[in-house]
């Protein structure tokens, strides 16, 4: 989930009323984000670096909100789109109306696409913000919103890249091209000089890590994407770093913002987003200036579309999803406090919804049921039950397993629970066993020794004995869970098996014991002895001439016997083991 | 007498006859001052041997008894050999014969060490001086050896009158002090001379010869714990399982076939709305698997509804208008919620013989992430999940149904926050006042599945489906004060933990909740 930092003074200015972080926390609460923290710059950085640190580098302490957004609401990533949700929220205002403004004399700007881009970042979009008027805090504002929106929608700059420019250093039309590295040289954003590209990638591979992660989106194409303006200027090498020369300062007053994607969808949705934010503090507030794009098969797309989009509910199904009557007057009413347009058809059945760019969000009927619903309040709607007869039913498999847990623990054994994930040599050669492979093994695991999906549960009952060898003897435990096994037949191509393992460790092998609780066991199964049997065998796990299999219907289900001393060495146990390891299923 | 002899003269007496001994001696002298003196067989008693003798005597009123301490001085070795043979000093003194004695020969008549520490005391009291031709001569006629007599004293009293003198004896290393328990014993309330034997548990005999009645049995130390039993144990997480499976049951669910961990992306992701670009299938959150790597064997005409609804929308959704891509959903994982099985439920639900009918379904089983392991985070865990598919389900239903269900775990106050999954909306977290912390705290997640995800799986138009889910490891790990979830799931967890550990009571404070 993301987190946005929000001054309060900032925000208390623009909800018209001071909140104490209670009250705050509250209508969070309602409006679905989350105070996470009342904090400051400096107390953050206390908590992180120590006070003595955090103290010397003159952070602000001015009282500041950590809050937490949806991870779908891109609209509230920044101060501003927080402060304007809530105080349409409280019914201080009107969501703003956003619309397009051709320049004087209708020429827009051109971003005139070149086709080598298709191979490796397809789309892009553009939109212009003009006269605007930048303080330190919205300079603040419009860089943290980007970085949120590239860690976020945009998937780490994979799917879309923004870059801003002050277009006023800049010249129409622009060109969006792929590139070879070694035709591209030029001064990326706070560099003191100009650097051929593969010089420039050594230096952020090397020295700049924070660039340096997004180098792998394009390192290995034969082209780079780059955008150039009329005079070859470079503004941006997407998806990696802007051009110095056309900079956001804070003197600039007409802003350039491209959009560069391999999902156009959210390149427009990235865009109006940065739209929405910031074209408040245009000369003309919430309107932008389009940008033509032209594709190379003379195909022309004028961005940003901020007109609104249409969708509908029936009052019906609003008010019956939610379980709640409320007038169509009603639904408009909530609606509008979600930052939703709305008006209703003649028959007033039906609410008709304007979302605004801001709620890209907004995909079906249901979710602007949601918004109802939470506009009215979750906690108001009434408690109802659902009126559904069914009849309640144990999973088979559950129910036999849970009996037979009973029955191990009746006969004095103690259930553990040990992982259901282990590394590759637990699993075999700790075992003694060949690699079988039927094990499923994990691709990508964090952790080192995860690395198959147990086939056996023997070594996690063992690695449970030894963290627990201190303990007063005889040890005496059991599991019942699942293991897994590859089998081309299912759909999943891998099947779980319901397993038992019981254990009895001691000063002195016990292989009478082991035994007698298969006899305890097949007893509390109503088995006859006529139907299994058991017999020697040659399983490497335990110790010779000790060691069996158990058949039943003809089919080996089981093993049991005392482990090999070997075995207990690979667990680091010094004491004899003697278990048991049969199937479940064959009973059901 | 040495520890060893002691014991050796200990293991010689019965505590019967010593029991005997001490009855006798008390009916004969009325009371025992101090067990100092009492000499049993003609020598002192043990310590232990008399304690024992004595609690069995007391257990039976027949005795009462108190323990007197105190400190007895004993001399070293050292120190007996002064007591004897008297002090260095007196020893150089008494080598000097009236014509003197030269240096060198002091040696050979008292040894070197009672020479060398000896001469230097006799100087210093001006008992002996240097003559004139340098050798040792007497300087009085008599003298008192005092250090002797100070000995002989202890060795008789074992005390001494001036704590000075034990002092200064005691850092000369020539005496030392023990800590020295006597008892002094009195007659009972049911002093008798005669040691009734006492029963200590009924046994088959005394109930056939009807024995029980006439004996005397003894007194059970109620203030022992008792022995504990040999029985096994349940783990307290499966405790846990154990209650919410109850109340599924008494709600009428019905459980559901979890036992599958590996699961397609289609059916963990893509069914359930989930866009492929969602960070949740990243590689970081999932694990997805080396062998086998993919599977492409779900529903296809399923699939291809999912895809559309997915890439250009359709079921009243404009959808998320991107390239679906069918080798994503093809990637085989560990499912990371039970949620996968939910859908794939639906699925069967929406196209069972009949088609749909209404269903509660449950589940309660082990999920994966691929987590960093820490305190609170395993890569496999526990999920208690609810689903209820009907016709015109509403919201209320599903926050009527948590508030009952929450009510039958003992949680009373809670209260819902908008939240954000891909596949539910509206998307509720339930959140219960926690009294110990004083603030709410997020229990578990809810929400009314969308109808993009419902109508590709085949559920009519008119159904709804609610459901819930919470972990099982959190509200053990509250019932039970478990603060590292390595110590209740996996091989680190303790025997003794699952041992002690009560039974759960969902609906009841357990008294160690966290």
């Amino acid at each position: 989930m993301p987190t946005v930092n929000v001054d309060q003074e900032y925000l208390f200015k623009a909800l018209g009323r001071k909140y104490s972080t209670d009250e705050f926390r509250e209508l969070c609460f309602e409006f679905g984000i989350e105070l996470e923290e009342d904090t400051s710059e400096l107390a953050m950085a206390i908590e992180q670096i120590g006070e003595a640190a955090a103290r010397a580098q003159g952070l602000s302490d001015k009282p500041l909100y950590k809050i937490d957004i949806p991870a779908n609401r891109y609209d509230l990533l920044s101060p501003e789109g927080i402060a304007r949700s809530l105080k349409i929220f409280l019914g201080q205002g009107k969501p703003p109306a956003y619309t397009v403004r051709k320049p004087k004399g209708g020429k827009l700007q051109q971003i005139i696409v070149k086709k080598e881009t298709a191979q490796i970042r397809p789309h892009v979009v553009g939109a212009i913000l003009r006269d605007v008027t930048f303080t330190p805090e919205m300079y603040d504002s419009f860089i943290t919103l980007q970085d949120k929106l590239h860690n976020n929608i945009c998937r780490k700059r994979t799917l879309v890249a923004i870059g801003t420019h002050d277009l006023d250093t800049i010249q129409g039309p622009f060109t969006y091209e792929a590139l070879p590295p070694s035709q591209i040289n030029f001064q990326a954003l706070n560099q003191p000089k100009a650097l051929p590209c593969p010089e420039l990638f050594e230096h952020y591979r090397t020295k700049d890590k924070h660039i340096g992660k997004f180098l792998h989106i394009i390192e290995n194409s034969p082209v780079y994407p780059i955008i150039l303006d009329a005079k070859r200027v470079v503004c941006s090498l997407p998806p990696i770093i802007n051009g110095d020369h056309s900079k956001i300062t804070l003197k600039t007053k007409n802003v350039f913002i491209e959009c560069t994607a391999t999902d156009l969808t959210k390149a427009k949705v990235v865009l109006n987003t940065m739209v929405a934010t910031y074209s408040q503090y245009s000369a003309t507030p919430f309107t932008v200036e389009p940008v033509e794009v032209i594709y190379p098969d003379g195909k022309k797309y004028t961005y940003p579309d901020v007109a609104p989009r249409r969708m509908e509910a029936s009052i019906d199904y609003i008010t019956s999803a939610i379980g709640v009557k409320l007038t169509p007057a009603e639904v408009v009413h909530h609606l509008e406090r979600m930052s939703l347009g709305a008006t209703l058809t003649k028959d007033q059945k039906t609410v008709l919804v304007d979302v605004p760019i801001t709620r890209s969000d907004i995909l079906h009927a249901c979710d602007i049921m949601e918004d109802v619903a939470i506009a009215y309040g979750f906690n108001k709607i009434p408690k109802t039950l659902p009126a559904v007869n069914t009849v309640g039913k144990p999973f088979p498999i559950n129910k036999l397993s849970d009996q037979i847990r009973r029955e191990l623990a009746l006969a004095g054994f103690s259930e553990v629970l040990p992982l259901t994930l282990c590394s590759h040599d637990e699993n075999f050669a700790h075992l003694r066993q060949p690699d079988n492979g039927l094990a499923v093994e994990l691709a990508n695991p964090k952790t080192v020794e995860y690395q198959v999906v147990r086939t056996s549960l023997i070594p996690g009952v063992l690695k449970t004995l030894r963290e627990n060898k201190s303990r007063p003897l005889p040890l005496q435990v059991f599991e019942v869970s699942d293991i897994v096994e590859r089998d081309e037949t299912q759909e999943r191509r891998a099947r779980n098996e319901r397993r038992v393992c019981i254990a009895y460790a001691n000063k002195k092998s016990a292989f009478e014991i082991i035994h007698g609780m298969l006899g305890r066991v097949m007893a509390m199964l109503n088995v006859p002895t006529t139907q299994y049997a058991i017999r020697e065998s040659m399983n490497e796990s335990f110790f010779p001439g000790r060691r069996a299999e158990i058949v039943y219907n003809g089919n080996v289900i089981g093993h049991f016997g005392i482990v090999h001393p070997e075995v207990l060495g690979h667990f680091e146990l010094a004491l004899p083991v003697t278990l048991l390891e049969m199937n479940l299923e064959p009973f059901l | 007498m040495t520890s060893s002899k002691m014991a050796a003269a200990a293991t010689s007496v019965s505590t019967d006859d010593l029991a005997q001994f001490i009855l006798n001696t008390l009916d004969r002298d009325g009371a025992i001052a101090s067990s100092a003196d009492l000499r049993f067989q003609g020598q002192q008693v043990e310590n232990q041997a008399l304690h024992g003798a004595l609690t069995s005597l007391e257990r039976r009123e027949m005795i009462t008894y108190e323990t007197i301490e105190f400190d007895k001085w004993v001399l070293t070795a050292e120190g007996a050999d002064i007591e004897a043979n008297g002090s260095h000093e007196a020893k150089v003194f008494n080598a000097i014969p009236a014509d003197g004695l030269a240096i060198g020969d002091l040696g050979k008549k008292v040894g070197a060490e009672s020479a060398k520490i000896g001469q230097g005391k006799a100087f210093k009291n001006k008992w002996i001086g240097k003559g004139k031709d340098g050798k040792l001569v007497r300087l009085v006629a008599t003298i008192r050896d005092v250090t002797q007599e100070d000995l002989a004293t202890i060795k008789k009293t074992h005390a001494h009158s001036d704590a000075k003198v034990l002092a200064e004896l005691k850092k000369r290393k020539l005496c030392d002090k023990e800590k020295v328990t006597h008892y002094r014993v009195a007659k009972g309330t049911h002093f008798s001379t005669v040691i009734v034997k006492q029963a200590t548990d009924l046994t088959v005999d005394m109930l056939l010869s009807g024995s029980w009645q006439n004996l005397d049995f003894k007194k059970y130390n109620f203030d022992a714990l008792g022995q504990e039993p040999s029985g096994g144990h349940l783990h307290p997480l499966m405790k846990v399982r154990e209650e919410f499976r109850q109340i599924f049951f008494e709600m009428g669910f019905e459980e559901m076939p979890t036992n599958r961990y590996v699961e397609s992306s289609f059916w963990n992701f893509d069914a359930l709305f989930q866009p492929q670009q969602h960070p949740a299938r990243d590689m970081h959150d999932t694990f997805f698997l080396k062998n086998p790597a993919t599977s492409n064997r779900f529903p296809k005409a399923c699939m291809e509804q999912v895809k559309q609804v997915h890439s250009t929308g359709g079921f009243g959704s404009i959808g998320y208008g991107y390239d679906w891509k069918e080798e994503e959903a093809e990637k085989l994982l560990l499912r990371t919620h039970t949620t996968a099985v939910s859908s794939n439920m639906l699925y069967k639900l929406a196209h069972q013989e009949g088609g749909f009918t209404p269903a509660k379904y449950f589940s309660i089983d082990r999920v994966f992430r691929n987590e960093t392991v820490d305190a609170t985070h395993l890569a496999e865990f526990h999920q208690v999940e609810g689903v209820i598919a009907d016709v015109g389900l509403t919201l209320g239903d599903l926050i009527g149904f948590i508030n009952v269900f929450c009510q039958k775990m003992g949680v009373t106050n809670i209260r819902f926050k908008p939240a954000y999954n891909p596949y539910t909306e509206p998307s509720m977290e339930i959140f219960s006042y926690h009294q110990g912390l004083g603030k709410w705290v997020e229990i578990g997640n809810s929400g009314m599945f969308r109808p993009e995800m419902l109508g590709p799986l085949g559920l009519p138009d008119n159904v709804r489906v609610i459901a819930w889910g919470l972990s099982l490891e959190r509200p053990t790990m509250i019932k039970y004060g478990i603060d590292n979830i390595r110590e209740l799931l996996g091989h680190k967890c303790d025997l003794e933990m699952i041992q002690k550990n009560p039974i759960c009571r969902l609906d009841k404070k357990m008294g160690r909740e966290n």
